[in-house]
């Protein structure tokens, strides 16, 4: 402890010495890295105690045990990271950051356009790569974010940026990766503004908002079997759902729905699926596991949605699903989603502290995201031959006590761990320790 | 549906009792009756309790003139021999409002909310009319008295329904057939009360519970002022409540939870209402005992719900479901802890519901003396009418039931409802009862009939040999007619039967064959069907409906008995002390007599239960200086000044939220009024003693605070509202300084001993300026709450604790300089403009220029974890785990001025403490026993052990739901129960983002 204070306190030094623009998103990689002696947290479930890591190219050249593989690493630029531990960055799913600034200031939103069914809307386009939001969340490692619209049926279209860049285009990963539903409710309230109790009653038109979305998936069907001489745009954006190019991901929290869901699927040979939210997803695991469909668990720090859950089933719902073998990644959405999701690791935490092991906890912001997301081919891992988008932590960075980092860099470029806030902090901190 | 004989027939006697005597007659002679009428051979209920088998009822002019056995009937009298029959009181609803026009709900347009009144030379809130007077609206409903008339009922005192201070009731006599002249027994009967504001205003003031006690407070102490001529203006509304003074006090509370509420303002000004309930009195049933108050109680027992879909049941909370399975007790309950109550057909769909609830009631466990006296005697009495109703003592107006027998007996039939001595036939007495087997034969063929059912709505089964025939049955007047088919089915043919009752029960008449020939019809009467009576009681008996035990509080993780205090020794701890001892290894911890007793190695003591806490953590349980869970509202937003409310006027010790705080180590809470408006309201500091009730979870002595909000939402910035001031921060700075100008006059005036009138507000802000009471006050940027600052240095006191303080380490070094504290989110910004500039270092540089520190939650969820966010410090800025640490436990004490009894784990403070199983800021720690005085309201265990115990009873509430349905017992949709999460910006009924 004594000895992350004093790294601490170092680090603030340093900080203070360095007037350097934050907000400048960090150069190409020129020079090959070593990070030498770390822990290395593999992300697919493996650990390297003293390892060396070698950066060429932004791409991950070797990670390996350093008390195994001998390399030369004179020329290279070296960071010893004796004692810390790296991380693969963590990816978050299904969030809104960087389409909203500030959520009171509706000139700032731009995460839920108007209409029920929108396939064809695009988030790339509305990412601000410069958000003052989405530049806090490097300090805490998440380097990657599945931008995602909201609202309506079908909400429109995602995609994965990493987050430091100039613009959307730079920060684009994979374009148009996923179509994103919100499944009808089997609840519904009362609408009390016309003398109904507003309490929460089944849903009466459940059957028939199930039918709807299933005819517009028939039409879209049909019209992309056609010849398509006159263009409908959400038809078009939907195509991908049936040959396997977008997932569809469907938020969906409670069990009867998730059965729908399932059955859903398979009624329109959805090649990809993946189940958002998923509450009440571990009385489904089974089938979920049968039909190989994936969950993002809700943000886990939320409270039980019914008074007589176990006041942890929020937090154990990662638990749960990955005892039946399906795959679980961490998602964040939900009220102040943007500014929390750098609290993506603290989820991962608290998941082991609810049962699973740090390492399995840390699969499901990382390699299990980067499956999930299909970005696993280049993300998630700290494998040979995947890009280099990984942290240097002073300690666990799942527990917001040793969660410092030190270095961060996407696709091997070094970026920089400022923020407007970290800018206030020094600003402020000098201002008192001149009155001194 | 309703056939024409079902309907009651008011006869209209030859004679009128109430020709008015002075009223001039131009349609035929003054013709004046003073005939009696005699009742004999009854079992008369003269009360409840004074009961006349074989006995003589005599009526005259519409009242009671005798009862009894050997009552000397008058020559000129009517009798009518009843013998067999039994005559009760009629009953009495001294909550209804029946006849009354419901008033127009205000059809004004606009965004903006009312501040104003609509009125004038009235009190200065539209909600409060104690003017208005139900005589003025009232018109007679033939129709609803009807059905009343079908309940029982006799008399009914009706009221205004609406707003916080109703006006006068009326008592009515539901005599169809007379004029208002008579039919009106009182025009001036009991004052109601209500916490519900009109619909007849969009004035809107109160906003919230906690606002409409305030207002009644207030209104208590301005009429009596104005009583007392302190007043220049007129003032109707005071002027009527003082005149109405001498009514009966009636006040519409509609829960348990609001009755107590009810009664703690009306003791607060010598008044003792008499209180609606609203059924769920069972479950605190002390607390209502010990109001004193004598309850007017619904029985709207809720149906099962419909649980055969599992999905969806699986919404169902158990409280929910207890509620079904609980309520009928309700009355018992009440009755065996010898409350008075009367009971209402209030909340009932219609009267017509009335009885099959009020015999379950009786089912389960009302004694029906109990019952007879909750819908007579004492409804009379609770309205000061025991002499003229309720009763069939002399004098008393006939109101009075003709039954077949035990009124509270599901066969009984209601004969006759007598209503200020006019007659309402319900079923007609001199009808025989048909009902039973019978054979007879026809062309030769033998044939078997069953007569079942209701006799106004019988119902045929008619055998021939095999074959049972379609068959259907009418009966009036003793004569019965039936239609049958033929034996043979392949026709559609029909034969008709009509007979008469002989004095033997046959029936005798004639067939009409589907030829048109007729033949001569008699039908024997076999044995009646008693047994069924008999059936139906042993059933009942048997099958008496299992009640599940009330929890403290009445829902999942409730204690069946409330937990004690006991002597706890943890052994081997690591101990944070928070004390001059820092973080102390291996060391032992005794708890007794709710305190820490000692803190050293090798402690040991006999009484004590051991806890090895080897490798785990014992802290001092964590302090949230900014809740608002366990509360039934949090703003009162009507007004840009609500000093005059109180949260801990509104506590909520069932809120599920307690529980789960417990389980991530909260022991001590301030729930603060929203940040609605610029002086908000009282706080409530608790302890989250599970179970205990709303006044034994409030610190005894408790710090007096209040919340104070700038910003964004008091200028109401982010919602369409442009009326009230002030719209602009410069703007909330004058109305700081205007309210403590006149509480600074206010004060003056009040200890110079010269008259004034007292104002709750202004009292309060007074109590600021006298630095008896601490500001807690929302913040976000630095020029606010610099100005805040300086506003108190002008008035010559210092704000507390700026809470939220977002841009607290900005001026840090002001705010040490001022003396203030900082409650702060460990990490929260970007919800909003002004929380831009929040940066998560904010704890770290306040904390480091000495400014007390700490983290709060300002919501349900994130304070389960507080110990997390105070981690967060240092990870952000580098704060030592021990300071950190003091964020959530010893600096809010410190803030709240309750650190010499929480806080630290020190000889003599409270027993307060935390077990945690690992590291307490590391997130990998749980709570696992969360201690409070020394009593474990959370432990890990008994959580375990609870959820399979809440499964168990679940499963079988929903087995008796389907039990319920299966015996074609209506049911009701399942309903999710939502927590809904109250932060700084939410209102009472009102759906609100954070």
């Amino acid at each position: 402890m004594k000895q992350i204070k004093q790294t601490l306190i170092v680090l603030l030094v340093l900080c203070f010495s360095s007037a350097i623009a934050q907000q400048t998103p960090a150069p190409k990689q020129t020079k090959d890295i070593a990070i030498v002696g770390a822990t290395a947290h593999i992300g697919n479930g493996k650990v390297i105690e003293n390892s060396i890591i070698i950066i060429k190219d932004g791409k991950l050249l070797t990670v390996a045990d350093a008390g195994i593989v001998k390399i030369n690493i004179t020329n290279m630029e070296t960071i010893n990271a004796e004692g810390k531990h790296v991380y693969p960055g963590f990816i978050v799913p299904n969030t809104t950051l960087g389409l909203v600034e500030i959520d009171a200031v509706r000139a700032t939103d731009d995460d839920a356009e108007i209409g029920t069914y929108k396939p064809h809307i695009r988030s790339l386009i509305a990412y601000n790569a410069e958000s003052k939001v989405v530049e806090s969340m490097r300090p805490n490692g998440v380097l990657i974010g599945q931008i995602t619209p909201r609202g309506g049926t079908i909400s429109g279209t995602s995609s994965i940026v990493q987050f430091d860049a100039w613009n959307w285009e730079d920060a684009a990963i994979k374009v148009d990766d996923g179509i994103h539903v919100n499944w009808p409710n089997s609840f519904s309230r009362g609408r009390w503004w016309r003398g109904e109790d507003p309490g929460l009653k089944p849903n009466e038109n459940y059957s028939k908002q199930v039918k709807e979305l299933q005819d517009y998936l028939d039409q879209s069907k049909a019209y992309n079997n056609g010849d398509k001489k006159i263009t409908n745009l959400p038809f078009e954006a939907l195509k991908g759902i049936f040959d396997g190019s977008k997932k569809l991901y469907v938020n969906v929290d409670d069990e009867k729905g998730i059965n729908d869901v399932i059955n859903f699927k398979n009624k329109n040979g959805i090649k990809h699926m993946v189940i958002v939210g998923g509450y009440s997803a571990y009385k489904v695991a089974d089938l979920l596991k049968q039909n190989n469909i994936p969950v993002l668990v809700q943000r886990l720090h939320k409270t039980p949605s019914n008074e007589d859950d176990d006041y942890d089933l929020p937090y154990k719902l990662a638990k749960l699903l990955t005892d039946k073998g399906v795959t679980v990644a961490l998602e964040s959405s939900g009220s102040m989603e943007r500014m929390n999701a750098r609290n993506l690791p603290f989820l991962a935490g608290t998941a082991v502290a609810h049962g699973v092991t740090k390492e399995q906890a840390l699969q499901m912001i990382t390699l299990n995201t980067a499956k999930i997301l299909g970005i696993d081919d280049q993300y998630g891992s700290l494998e040979e031959g995947k890009s280099a988008t990984l942290f240097i932590s002073e300690g666990d960075a799942l527990d917001m006590r040793t969660n410092v980092l030190t270095h961060a860099f996407i696709d091997g470029r070094d970026v920089s761990l400022e923020s407007h806030q970290t800018k206030l902090w020094k600003r402020y901190s000098n201002k008192f320790k001149n009155q001194e | 549906m309703i056939r024409p004989y079902l309907t009651i027939l008011t006869f209209l006697c030859c004679f009128s009792f109430y020709a008015q005597e002075y009223f001039p007659k131009n349609d035929g002679v003054v013709a004046t009756n003073t005939n009696y009428t005699a009742f004999t051979n009854a079992k008369i209920y003269v009360t409840p309790t004074q009961v006349i088998e074989n006995g003589t009822l005599l009526i005259k002019d519409g009242k009671v003139v005798a009862t009894g056995t050997s009552v000397s009937i008058p020559k000129n009298t009517k009798i009518i021999d009843v013998s067999g029959k039994s005559i009760y009181p009629s009953f009495i609803d001294i909550y209804s409002d029946f006849g009354i026009k419901a008033p127009e709900r205000d059809s004004g347009s606009g965004r903006s909310a009312q501040y104003e009144p609509s009125r004038s030379g009235y009190y200065w809130n539209d909600h409060v009319m104690p003017e208005n007077k139900a005589i003025d609206r009232f018109s007679f409903d033939s129709k609803k008295a009807s059905e009343y008339i079908k309940a029982g009922f006799g008399t009914l005192n009706a009221h205004i329904q609406d707003g916080i201070v109703r006006g006068s009731g009326m008592l009515v006599a539901l005599d169809s057939e007379g004029t208002n002249a008579n039919r009106i027994l009182d025009d001036h009967s009991a004052q109601y009360f209500s916490f519900s504001k009109s619909v007849t205003s969009r004035q809107s003031y109160p906003s919230s519970i906690m606002g409409s006690m305030a207002l009644l407070r207030q209104l208590y102490i301005d009429a009596d002022w104005y009583a007392k001529g302190n007043s220049k203006t007129k003032d109707l509304s005071l002027e009527a409540l003082n005149k109405n003074k001498s009514l009966i006090q009636i006040f519409a509370a509609g829960s348990r939870a609001n009755l107590l509420r009810a009664d703690k303002v009306g003791d607060e000004y010598g008044v003792q209402y008499v209180i609606l309930g609203g059924g769920d009195e069972y479950e605190r049933v002390n607390e209502v005992k010990n109001t004193n108050a004598s309850l007017i109680i619904p029985i709207n027992f809720p149906d099962a719900y419909d649980v055969e879909n599992p999905f969806l049941a699986s919404g169902l909370s158990l409280s929910d479901m207890r509620a079904w399975n609980q309520k009928p007790t309700n009355p018992k309950v009440l009755a065996e802890n010898n409350i008075k109550f009367a009971l209402t057909t209030h909340s009932l769909k219609s009267p017509k519901e009335f009885k099959s609830n009020l015999l379950k009631a009786i089912e389960y466990g009302l004694s029906e003396e109990k019952a007879l006296e909750s819908l007579t005697t004492i409804p009379a009495q609770l309205l000061g009418k025991q002499n003229t109703i309720g009763s069939l003592k002399n004098e008393t107006y006939a109101n009075f039931l003709i039954t077949s027998g035990n009124i509270f007996d599901k066969k009984t039939t209601l004969y006759e409802n007598w209503v200020l001595g006019q007659q309402n036939v319900i079923e007609d007495m001199t009808i025989k009862d048909i009902r039973g087997d019978y054979e007879f034969r026809l062309a030769g063929e033998d044939y078997k009939m069953s007569l079942k059912g209701e006799l106004s709505k019988l119902k045929s089964e008619i055998i021939s040999g095999d074959n049972t025939l379609g068959s259907k049955v009418s009966y009036s007047d003793n004569w019965v007619t039936i239609s049958m088919t033929t034996k043979d089915s392949t026709k559609q043919e029909f034969v008709r039967i009509i007979a008469n009752v002989d004095s033997d029960n046959n029936l005798r008449g004639t067939t009409t064959m589907p030829t048109g020939n007729e033949m001569s019809f008699y039908a024997k009467s076999l044995k009646k069907e008693d047994d069924t009576k008999s059936d139906d009681k042993k059933k009942s008996k048997d099958s008496t409906e299992k009640v599940f035990p009330v929890t403290f509080p009445n829902n999942a993780y409730g204690f069946t008995e409330l937990p004690k205090a006991e002597t706890l020794l943890f052994k081997n701890a690591t101990v944070w002390t928070n004390e001059a001892d820092g973080i102390l290894e291996n060391t032992d911890v005794l708890i007794k007599n709710g305190k820490i007793a000692k803190i050293g190695q090798n402690l040991s003591d006999n009484s004590a239960k051991v806890i090895d806490a080897t490798g785990k953590h014992l802290t001092a349980g964590v302090i949230d200086e900014h809740s608002h869970i366990a509360a039934a509202s949090i703003n009162e937003g009507g007004q840009n000044s609500s000093a005059e409310v109180s949260i801990e006027d509104v506590v909520e010790p069932g809120d599920i939220s307690i529980y789960r705080n417990l389980a991530g180590g909260v022991t001590s809470i301030q729930i603060l009024h929203g940040s609605a408006n610029p002086i908000g309201g009282r706080s409530a500091i608790i302890k989250l003693k599970w179970g205990e009730s709303a006044d034994n979870l409030i610190y005894d002595n408790s710090p007096k605070f209040i919340k104070f909000a700038l910003g964004e939402n008091v200028k109401q910035s982010n919602w369409s509202s442009y009326s009230r001031f002030p719209q602009t921060r410069m703007g909330v700075e004058q109305l700081y300084i205007d309210y403590f100008t006149r509480a600074k006059e206010y004060d003056a005036l009040k200890k110079s001993g010269k008259p004034y009138r007292k104002d709750i507000e202004l009292e309060v802000l007074a109590e600021i300026l006298n630095k008896e009471r601490f500001i807690s006050c929302h913040s976000y940027v630095q020029s606010e709450i610099n100005m805040l600052m300086k506003v108190a240095e002008k008035f010559n006191f210092n704000i507390n604790t700026f809470t939220h303080i977002l841009e607290g380490y900005k001026l840090a070094d002001k705010m040490k300089e001022h003396g203030v504290g900082g409650s702060t989110f460990s990490d929260w910004w970007a919800y909003k403009y002004e929380v831009n500039d929040a940066i998560p270092y904010n704890a770290a540089i306040m904390h480091n220029q000495g400014v007390t520190v700490a983290i709060n939650s300002d919501d349900g969820e994130m304070s389960r974890r507080l110990n997390q966010e105070a981690a967060k410090s240092v990870k952000y800025g580098g704060v030592s785990e021990e300071e950190a640490w003091k964020f959530v436990t010893l600096n809010p004490a410190k803030l709240l001025h309750i650190d010499d009894r929480v806080g630290s784990i020190k000889v003599g403070k409270d027993a307060d403490v935390v077990l945690w199983t690992d590291h307490p800021l590391s997130i990998y720690a749980k709570a696992e026993k969360t201690i409070i005085e020394g009593v474990t309201y959370f432990d890990l265990k008994r959580d375990e052990m609870m959820r399979s115990k809440i499964q168990n009873e679940k499963s079988e509430l929903i087995n008796l739901m389907l039990q319920a349905k299966n015996k074609g017992l209506k049911t009701q949709p399942i309903k999710k129960k939502e927590k809904e999460f109250l932060h700084c910006d939410s209102m009472d009924n009102e759906h609100h983002e954070h």
